[in-house]
């Protein structure tokens, strides 16, 4: 998402632009590079890596079960003989899919709220007090509540692979748009008060116009820092759900969901759980990165220095 | 200060009640039928009466009173008589579990003990760990020692409590044999082998839990630390001929230990939700247990119970930071 963004603001303008700035800064934080390109790694990878490596995670070969590295399986297989890197890139799909559309739901909410709060202000307290009382809930055991009552509903009317996915997506979705709807705000207080907006007031600019126009441009770096922070925020949420046996059904693997079923032979095959935690953890610790890095190009204060 | 406290104290009832009707709206949602384990056998009139005896015959909001009523009214006067031995008389219904058929609190007060232990224990050694790393992090900006301790907050604050609390136990369960997995909360510790026994268990789920947290509150520290460093008073403190140990661990210390002790108030109510995890990693049967099997049980007082007390944690750890923001800075006031 953030890094196709950073490349076309490279390309397409001057050198003196912006997004030049922006992205001369980001190369100074060396985390932040080596992360943009693990991160980019692990999307090739789990996009087209399933068709190159030809091998059916599903394809259940009981006579090659439990199996070390090899040269046919590099990872090993599991219990029913199914090979580890097909089906850690088939789950690395899923994880990353929902990680990302999550992230676009909870900061669409996250900004749709938070620009309404900020610039309409007889609406403000209202939504603001709503804010509070979502941050105000125990969001992981509600998560957890949601998904186990909600679940079979799902499962009957889209299938259970889409009902399920519906069903993570969207809870996550709406309870982790608090953060940023509470970042937008501020900063379209902020703007709200400048002699620009003023200006376009002036010559009759409609409400809807200014935002998109005038405050929605202003505000992209706070929402594109939160969309990172959301990706890592998503991934993590999703495979705590799978973890704790509440997410995707077993067929249907998932980093978490890989990692759940490896320790049920944790004594047995402990290396078994090392690929699918790895996965996860050096996911989330490159966007991490991408954010914090991201953080320090988009902060024009330091981008002087 | 004080008009504030009652203020925000009077503000929190509503909340909690709207929350609590919240959680019992979303529980009574739920396609879910109680009866649906029990066997087929049953015929259908008996069902009936199960489902009356579980309180499911009444309209939604006289089922909200009443559990009002028992968690709030009937709750309170039991502890009330349990601690001071005060005799209120009377038959007063409680909250029963539909798993046990016993008092939910009843339940809930035999886990705490556990989750205070492993959850508390590894906040407080976090918090230890996080302030010395950050404070020299902080003085010593852009050493080798910050740029390591950088790495290893990012890492901790990356890795999935799930994902650690599996490592270590392969490593040192697995592997080293060191450490028992499984967190034992039968051990009565009365002499020296099983004290031994009770810090070996307590370990490995304290250790994930603290490097966790120590993660998170170390990067404050540090932010904080590096905010005031660079403040005019510190260079007049310099100026006046004050050794630079007291300057730092006087005056900037306490300067910047404002923000982060709010943080860490702040963080205790999702220290019992990360403890969910952590729990289920190494079997502990504290609350988090308990809320994950009554969910799988579809246990509603148990699950409605539980997760309103882990939104009135959050909701006092809220007002509590915010108070203490006050009373520690006196640049702020909120009347």
């Amino acid at each position: 998402m953030t890094e196709t963004r950073l490349h076309s603001l490279q390309d397409d303008q001057g050198p003196s632009s912006p997004g030049r700035d922006i992205w001369d800064q980001f190369k100074t934080h060396r985390g932040a590079v080596l992360g943009l390109g693990f991160f980019i790694f692990i999307i090739l990878a789990v996009a087209f890596g399933p068709y190159l490596w030809g091998i059916d995670g599903q394809f259940i070969d009981i006579r090659a079960r439990n199996q070390g590295p090899s040269l046919l399986h590099p990872l090993g297989t599991d219990q029913l003989g199914r090979d580890t890197l097909a089906r850690l890139l088939v789950g690395g799909r899923v994880s990353l899919s929902v990680g990302i559309v999550a992230m676009v739901l909870s900061l669409f909410l996250g900004t749709l709220i938070g620009v309404v709060a900020g610039f309409f202000s007889w609406i403000d307290g209202l939504l603001m007090r709503l804010t509070d009382l979502f941050l105000a809930l125990p969001l992981l055991p509600l998560l957890l509540v949601i998904i186990m009552l909600f679940r079979d509903t799902l499962r009957t009317a889209f299938g259970p692979e889409t009902g399920i996915f519906i069903l993570i997506v969207f809870v996550i979705g709406i309870t982790s748009w608090m953060q940023a709807a509470r970042i937008v705000r501020g900063d379209v207080l902020a703007l709200k008060e400048q002699e620009f907006v003023l200006a376009s007031r002036s010559v009759g600019t409609p409400s809807r116009r200014m935002i998109t126009r005038h405050i929605l441009p202003n505000i992209l770096s706070p929402i594109l820092v939160s969309a990172t922070l959301g990706i890592a925020n998503a991934i993590i949420t999703e495979s705590v759900l799978s973890f704790l046996g509440l997410g995707f059904p077993s067929d249907f693997p998932t980093w978490g969901r890989l990692l759940f079923d490896s320790t049920d032979y944790l004594q047995q095959y402990p290396e078994r759980v090392i690929w699918p935690g790895l996965a996860i953890s050096l996911t989330v610790l490159s966007v991490n990165y991408i954010g914090d890095g991201l953080r320090d190009a988009l902060d024009p204060r330091i981008r002087g220095r | 200060m004080f008009n504030y406290t009652i203020r925000r104290l009077l503000l929190a009832v509503p909340t909690l009640l709207l929350i609590s009707f919240l959680i019992f709206l979303l529980l009574d949602l739920a396609p879910s039928d109680p009866t649906a384990n029990l066997p087929l056998t049953i015929p259908p009139e008996v069902r009936e009466k199960i489902r009356i005896s579980l309180g499911l015959g009444e309209a939604f909001h006289i089922r909200f009173l009443l559990w009002c009523k028992q968690f709030f009214y009937n709750e309170t006067l039991n502890i009330l008589e349990q601690w001071w031995g005060w005799d209120f008389g009377g038959d007063r219904l409680r909250v029963l579990s539909w798993q046990t058929r016993s008092p939910v609190v009843d339940t809930i007060v035999q886990r705490i003990p556990q989750t205070l232990w492993v959850v508390g224990m590894s906040y407080v050694v976090g918090i230890l760990i996080a302030v010395p790393i950050g404070i020299v992090s902080a003085y010593k900006q852009y050493s080798w020692f910050d740029q390591v301790g950088t790495f290893v907050s990012m890492v901790g604050y990356s890795v999935p409590t799930f994902f650690t609390g599996v490592l270590v136990i392969v490593i040192f369960s697995v592997w080293l044999g060191w450490f028992p997995s499984i967190y034992d909360t039968t051990l009565v510790v009365n002499d020296w082998s099983s004290f031994v026994q009770q810090v070996k268990q307590m370990i490995m789920p304290v250790s994930v839990l603290a490097l966790y947290n120590a993660a998170q509150i170390s990067r404050f520290m540090r932010a904080s630390m590096l905010d005031n460093l660079n403040q005019d008073y510190v260079r007049t403190a310099r100026a006046k001929g004050i050794r630079e140990r007291s300057v730092i661990l006087v005056h900037v210390l306490r300067n910047s230990l404002i923000p982060v002790v709010t943080v860490i108030a702040l963080g205790v109510p999702q220290v019992f939700g990360g403890a969910i995890i952590t729990e289920q990693v190494f079997k502990v049967n504290g609350l988090g247990q308990l809320l994950i099997i009554a969910i799988q049980a579809g246990d509603v007082p148990t699950v409605q119970t539980l997760t309103f007390i882990f939104a009135v944690l959050i909701v006092f750890f809220n007002l509590i930071a915010d108070v203490l923001y006050g009373i520690l800075d006196p640049r702020i006031r909120y009347d």
